[in-house]
Order: C-alpha cells, then sequence, then structure tokens
C-alpha cells in the first residue's frame, strides 16, 4: 500500500463506498416493488463488484498486477472482436500472432521501454500483420482483413495499454513548477493517481451524457449510430466531466487546476467518440453487444469503449505537459 | 471410463482452457438435461466440441455424460484409446458397418438403458470449419428405439474457428453455443430427421451475420 499516496487509497475506498451505497439502492428497489423486473439492473450491480473488486485488488498489489489485469482485458477485448468480425479462414494463424502482441506490448510498458511501446503496434505488427498475411498466399478481401485485424490491434491493445502505461509515469524533482514533495523522494509513483482520474472520469463522462441527455436532450447528435444520443447530453456531459476533473485533478494527481480542466475536456469528447465509434462498429456488424461476458453490460470492449479513445489522449496530453517526467 | 482421472482432466486442462482461452455465450442454459436418459444432438466442427459440451455439466452430472464417437478414429492406437474410453469416457460405435456383426448402436442402446446423457454429432464428421452438414440418419434409428428419450438440439458456432480439422493451433475465439428445447420420437424417421433439421436451423438462423 505504500505505493499508493493517501488520496488514492480514499479515492479506491470513495469508489468502494458509492458501490455499497448503489448497492444498497437496487436492494431497497428490489424490495419496495418485487413485481418489477430488475434482473438486468442486479447483474449489472454483481458485475461491478466483480469489475471493482479485483481492479482495486490489482491496484492495492502494485504495479505488475495493474500489468497483468489490463493485459488481460486487452485479451479479452481483443477475442470479443475477432469473434465478431468477418475474417477471412485463411486469417486463423494471422490473428494468432495479433494475440502475441499482447504479451508483448504489456512487456515493453513493463520494462519502461516508452519508445518501443509507442512504435511497437503502429511500426512493427503493422508491417508483420500483412506480412503474414502475404504467406497464405489469399489476396482475395486482402485490405479488408489486413484493415480490420490493425483496427483490432490500435484498439485493443495499443490503446488499452495506454491506462497501464500510466504507472510508468515518475515525478522528476528538476520540474520546479510543481511543489509536490510527495512525489519528489520518488518512492510514490504519480501513476495510480492519474489512472484512476483518467479511468473513473471517462466513467463519468458516460453517465454525465447519459443522464444530460435523459433529462434534455432532443436533438440528435448521431442519429445514424446511437439514437440515444443527444446534443445537450454531448455538452452537458463534456462541461459536467471538465467541472469534475477540475476539481479532482489537483487532489488525486500531479495536475494543476487547469490542465486538469482541460484533461477534462478531452475525456469528454474523446470518450464520446469512442463510445460512438464502437457503437458504429456493432451497427455494421449487426450485434447489440460485443459479447455476453460481463452480464449486464455486455462485453468488454462495451465497457471499456470510451476508454479506447481517452487512454491514448489523455496519456500522451499528461506526457506532453510534464514530459520531463520521467518515464 | 475413471470419473477421478476425468475429473481432474476437466479441472486441470478442459475448463481453464474453455473458461479463460475460449469463454462461451450460453444461450438458455436451462434447457440441458438434468438427468438420463437424454441425447443432446450438436454440429461437429471441432475436437473441442464434445469438450465443450461437457464442461456444460457440473462435475457431479459430468459422470453421466458421454460422447458418442467413431472407433475407427479413437480407437486407433492403444493410448488414444485409453484416453478416450477411461479419460473421456466416450462410447466407441463403428462408422463402417459390416453384415458380420449384430447391432452397431448396441452400445447406445445399452447407455441409453442405464439412464447416461449421450452428446451425438449426426454429422458424423467435423467436416469443413463452421460448415453444417446434412446430418445422417442414425440419429433417427436411435431414437425410434428409444421413443421416451429427450432428444436436445444444440447449435455451436466459434470452435471450428479455435481449433478446425487438421490444425493443431489453438486460436482463441469465443463460442457461441445455442440451444434448443427438447423433443422426442415423433413417429417416422422422414419426420423426425424434418424436426431435427428445422429445430437446428432455428438455432444457426438465431446466431448474427455469417462470418468465413
Amino acid at each position: 500500500m505504500g505505493h499508493l499516496t493517501n488520496e488514492v487509497r480514499w479515492a479506491l475506498e470513495a469508489i468502494l463506498g458509492l458501490l455499497i451505497v448503489a448497492s444498497i439502492i437496487v436492494f431497497v428497489l428490489c424490495r419496495l416493488q418485487p413485481e418489477k423486473d430488475r434482473t438486468e439492473l442486479v447483474q449489472r450491480m454483481k458485475t461491478w463488484w466483480i469489475i471493482i473488486l479485483s481492479f482495486g485488488g490489482a491496484f492495492l498489489l502494485g504495479k505488475t498486477a495493474v500489468l497483468l489485469y489490463f493485459a488481460f482485458v486487452s485479451f479479452l477485448g481483443m477475442k470479443e472482436y475477432f469473434s465478431l468480425i468477418p475474417a477471412r479462414r485463411a486469417d486463423r494463424r494471422v490473428l494468432f500472432w495479433a494475440y502475441l502482441a499482447i504479451p508483448i506490448q504489456y512487456y515493453w510498458v513493463y520494462s519502461n521501454w516508452y519508445g518501443m511501446f509507442i512504435v511497437f503496434i503502429p511500426v512493427y505488427m503493422f508491417m508483420l500483420i500483412p506480412s503474414r498475411m502475404i504467406m497464405t498466399g489469399v489476396t482475395e478481401r486482402f485490405l479488408h482483413s489486413v484493415g480490420m485485424v490493425h483496427w483490432g490491434l490500435m484498439t485493443t491493445v495499443f490503446s488499452l495499454s495506454h491506462i497501464a502505461a500510466l504507472m510508468n509515469l515518475k515525478w522528476n524533482p528538476q520540474v520546479i513548477d510543481l511543489p509536490e514533495a510527495r512525489f519528489a523522494t520518488g518512492v510514490i509513483s504519480p501513476g495510480p493517481g492519474l489512472l484512476i482520474f483518467l479511468v473513473a472520469l471517462t466513467q463519468m463522462n458516460d453517465v454525465a451524457q447519459y443522464v444530460w441527455g435523459k433529462t434534455l436532450g432532443h436533438r440528435k447528435i448521431a442519429p445514424h449510430v446511437s439514437p440515444g444520443k443527444t446534443v445537450a447530453g454531448f455538452l452537458g456531459g463534456v462541461v459536467t466531466t471538465a467541472l469534475l476533473a477540475s476539481l479532482i485533478g489537483p487532489w488525486l494527481t500531479i495536475l494543476h487546476w487547469k490542465y486538469a480542466l482541460g484533461a477534462g475536456l478531452i475525456i469528454g469528447v474523446g470518450g464520446f467518440f469512442g463510445d460512438l465509434s464502437i457503437s458504429a462498429l456493432k451497427r455494421d456488424l449487426g450485434v447489440k453487444d460485443t459479447s455476453s461476458m460481463l452480464p449486464g453490460h455486455g462485453g468488454v470492449m462495451d465497457r471499456v469503449d470510451s476508454l479506447t479513445f481517452t487512454a491514448p489522449l489523455f496519456f500522451h496530453y499528461v506526457y506532453y505537459l510534464y514530459h520531463n517526467l520521467y518515464f | 471410463m475413471n470419473p477421478f482421472l476425468r475429473a481432474l482432466f476437466f479441472w486441470i486442462v478442459v475448463r481453464p482452457i474453455v473458461l479463460i482461452v475460449l469463454g462461451l455465450n450460453v444461450r438458455r442454459r436451462e434447457l440441458l438435461p438434468k438427468s438420463g436418459p437424454a441425447i443432446i444432438v450438436a454440429n461437429h466442427n471441432s475436437h473441442l466440441d464434445a469438450l465443450v459440451l461437457m464442461t456444460l455439466f457440473s462435475t457431479r452430472q459430468m459422470n453421466k455424460v458421454h460422447p458418442v464417437a467413431a472407433a475407427d478414429y479413437f480407437l486407433k492406437n492403444k493410448y488414444l484409446a485409453w484416453f478416450s474410453t477411461k479419460v473421456l469416457g466416450i462410447i466407441p460405435i463403428n462408422r463402417v458397418i459390416s453384415k458380420t456383426q449384430e447391432n452397431p448402436l448396441q452400445p447406445i442402446d445399452d447407455a441409453l438403458a442405464k439412464d447416461q446423457i449421450l452428446i451425438l454429432f449426426p454429422e458424423g464428421s467435423r467436416g469443413d470449419p463452421e460448415h453444417l452438414d446434412q446430418f445422417k440418419t442414425g440419429i433417427a434409428r436411435i431414437a425410434q428405439h428409444h421413443t421416451e428419450v429427450d432428444i436436445v438440439p444444440v447449435f455451436m458456432h466459434g470452435l471450428g474457428k479455435a481449433l478446425p480439422r487438421g490444425e493443431a493451433l489453438l486460436v482463441p475465439f469465443f463460442c457461441d453455443i445455442f440451444i434448443g428445447p427438447t423433443f422426442r420420437w415423433t413417429g417416422s424417421r422422414v419426420s423426425f430427421m424434418e424436426k431435427l433439421t428445422e429445430e437446428m436451423q432455428k438455432l444457426v438462423d438465431e446466431k448474427p451475420k455469417s462470418d468465413w
């Protein structure tokens, strides 16, 4: 636990508290109106418990456990994606190579090799996948297939590995305008705080966009992709997320409130488009959920859809602002 | 069959692979037979088919579950024969019927008489990956002799991608399992095969857009 700041521990406890309160509300609702069918809500709650307990547990264990946790999320996401896409029969073994990218990519994170972490999938896998596909000798729908596999790698592995990569950020005492004594010793990394900030705000943004859309939304923002999304929901969500970020950021992370506000805007907009791009993908493939892995939620990709955009955006924002953070 | 070896093999090898490497989306698990005699009739694309279907049962229930498998393949040498009969608990039958032999389906009759749950693949062989071949009519003959036995149609999708015929490399894919309503002998072999094909087609139609 020594690797976490007090604020991070309080944030974890607050999340747990929120979960307990929500579970009590669901329980009371079920008791008050036993005639109403709330199976999905109850399932959703149960799944939340599993997600949050495993996530929190990984956090308490430390960096390696967090990396393994997200590597597993990447694996589940990729498996869902590859099970949905109309891949060619000849590509079976190509997909096996794509799976191998997961341990390798997370190894770069583990070993702190930033240069390799950032180019491995966009450069090396980008070439390896078509090269292996050429060996199958099937050129029919080649472009279609190579595009699909690469998009999957970028989304499920490259993007999501940025969440885990936040754990590598170290405080550089040479940065003088951030007098954060607790990070200056180098014992405590600012990574866990940034990670919780990203994941929690991305989730809050999903909720805020939904709530605003329900309360005062009329004009649809993307009627063909996601009929439930409205202009008011989008704007209200982004503003709410930005405000929350500027409040939570300076407390939980190394971010100054101005920068935290910027991070909130990025998460609000990025989360919106990340969510919609997975929705568009599901529409294209004719499915409602990416799988039924998480009862009450759908699939793993349904849960992390917004994060596929917010994670790399947030990571590079922080990395740019404080690029003399040791990586 | 050795129930201990089988439970061990499933807990150490099969269940972890099915749960983590593959992952199942089971529709209507409650329609699975809880006790025998019953016959699960499924499509066949992979060696994983029977193993995955067996994992749908608890270790205790599984003792009653036996895949019906081709003797010429699964008994081809003594090591495979030991593994197939002692660990997997298959019921071997001869695909090639010789005139001298009495009833090739005798082992199935015996198992059903002992209230066992059988897994049967009427396509006869794994065939092309993710392709449903015409069912062979042996299943109708079995149902005719066991009019009180429940027939449970099951359609599986994905395992032919994960481990198709002729491949040794397992690639992770989710497996969709659609379980259909139970039915029994319909009175004639033709109507029985029609009913089975129709029930199976309903399950096939449930799966989203086809791939491969």
